[in-house]
């Protein structure tokens, strides 16, 4: 992380990013998220967090939390349970920072990011219905998640994008069989 | 006095006594108002208010006592508050969360209330059971009542737990089947109430949301337990709420008294989902 890397760069989220370009063939899901860039006088990035839940899973698959990960002692951790529906859901049962999960917190614009299945963090998905959930809350901020339902393994369409209204902008999904 | 006349003072007295700790009970609302009720990461700390108060939660009557407030940990160990300060309408003091867990922050009472007649006049005592040595000589007609009191809210750090759930099987006690660091609005929260260890049905639970001043009528969600002392109750807003709940019986421990008060108060946090 002390490395002048550009953000988009660092982390480990991004590394499972180039192995899934090196395996171009490999199964598993591209995810899009805008990150409105907004004028307040005072503005911190936000949190997110971005997890899978279904009907097959014992408990959801956690696939990125964004938060202030460079504050000396783990303090950034502060604030992870203001993602109050990812923190009832699985924040709670964790302990941050979670290797492949934690990433510092992204600039104002459109990220994406990409987990191939079966290589940490998306663990192998049995066939089903699942919504992909993505939460955002910042400092002085509010608060939005967003939901997008999808089937494994994908068929078809691709999954609805959503958009945010407020602390969120586009997201969507692409799914490779 | 005739013997009738007698009982009928009696009787009145009796009802004079039982409407006081009715008033009581409806006009002052002892609480504890954490800071927070669910946190994450290191070196985390709650504050708490503590008060007795007509509106909640704004101080407006009487400071808690200090001395009263239990904290315990996760692992069952007590926890000393820090930073105590009593003012003129509230206590306030910190809770360090050393542990990831659930904590419970209490107050439990055991007191007494007596009334009695003298000098053909009608005049009460309350305090805790040893005021009763304060009783005068002269003092007849006594009507002693014990009360156990508990008043509680709960603080998680971290992942929920339930080991200070733990019953003492004395006066009313909670125990939860929604854990209460984990209510959401419009989603039923079940809470199983017991007295004296064994289930408490038939209780009326009162749930009153903090902002009663900035309302102009006042709003309650009440419900009843079943025979296994559990009530469901939903909250319809996110929000601070001061839960309620008391039954009075013949089951006195202390041998002069002769009607016995269990209550139980407690604060939950409702998040908004």
């Amino acid at each position: 992380m002390q490395s002048p890397k550009p953000l988009w760069l660092s982390g480990p989220l991004v590394l499972v990013g180039m192995s899934a370009a090196t395996t171009a063939q490999a199964a598993g899901i591209s995810v899009k998220v805008e990150i409105p860039r907004l004028t307040v006088s005072e503005y911190h990035r936000p949190y997110v967090a971005m997890w899978i839940e279904g009907a097959n899973l014992a408990k959801p698959v956690d696939l990125a939390v964004w938060y202030d990960v460079k504050m000396k002692d783990n303090g950034g951790a502060k604030w992870l349970s203001d993602m109050r529906l990812w923190w009832r859901k699985s924040g709670r049962n964790l302990q941050m920072p979670v290797d492949g999960v934690s990433g510092a917190t992204r600039a104002p614009g459109t990220h994406e990011v990409r987990f191939t299945e079966g290589s940490a963090p998306l663990t192998k998905l049995p066939a089903g219905k699942y919504e992909f959930v993505i939460e955002a809350t910042r400092e002085l901020g509010g608060r939005e998640y967003l939901r997008i339902p999808f089937q494994w393994p994908p068929q078809g369409q691709q999954p609805q994008p959503a958009k945010g209204a407020s602390e969120l902008g586009a997201v969507s999904l692409t799914l490779k069989k | 006095m005739s013997i009738r006349f007698k009982h009928l003072a009696t009787g009145l007295a009796a009802i004079a006594a039982l409407s006081m700790v009715s008033v009581a009970a409806s006009a002052h609302r002892a609480w504890l108002l954490p800071s927070a009720t669910t946190v994450s990461g290191t070196d985390m700390w709650v504050s708490v208010d503590a008060a007795i108060s007509n509106n909640l939660f704004n101080a407006d009557h009487f400071p808690m006592q200090l001395g009263g407030i239990q904290v315990t940990a996760p692992d069952g160990a007590a926890v000393q508050p820090q930073n105590g300060s009593t003012g003129r309408y509230r206590s306030v003091f910190d809770v360090k969360l050393d542990q990831t867990g659930t904590y419970k922050i209490a107050n439990a009472g055991h007191s007494v209330m007596a009334s009695y007649q003298q000098n053909g006049e009608r005049k009460r005592l309350r305090g805790p059971v040893e005021r009763l040595k304060d009783l005068p000589q002269d003092a007849t007609d006594v009507k002693v009542s014990e009360i156990i009191s508990r008043n509680e809210t709960f603080v998680t750090n971290g992942n929920l737990t339930t080991t200070v759930f733990k019953l003492t099987g004395k006066g009313l006690e909670l125990e939860p089947v929604t854990h209460p660091n984990d209510l959401v609005e419009g989603e039923p929260a079940t809470f199983r109430f017991l007295l004296d260890g064994k289930p408490a049905a038939n209780l009326k639970v009162t749930a009153v949301p903090g902002g009663t001043r900035y309302r102009n009528q006042p709003v309650e969600i009440t419900a009843t337990t079943n025979a296994n002392g559990e009530v469901a109750l939903t909250f319809p807003q996110p929000g601070m709420y001061w839960l309620d709940a008391e039954v009075a019986d013949d089951k006195a421990s202390v041998p002069q008294a002769s009607r016995r008060v269990a209550r139980y108060n407690m604060t939950v946090e409702v998040m908004p989902m």
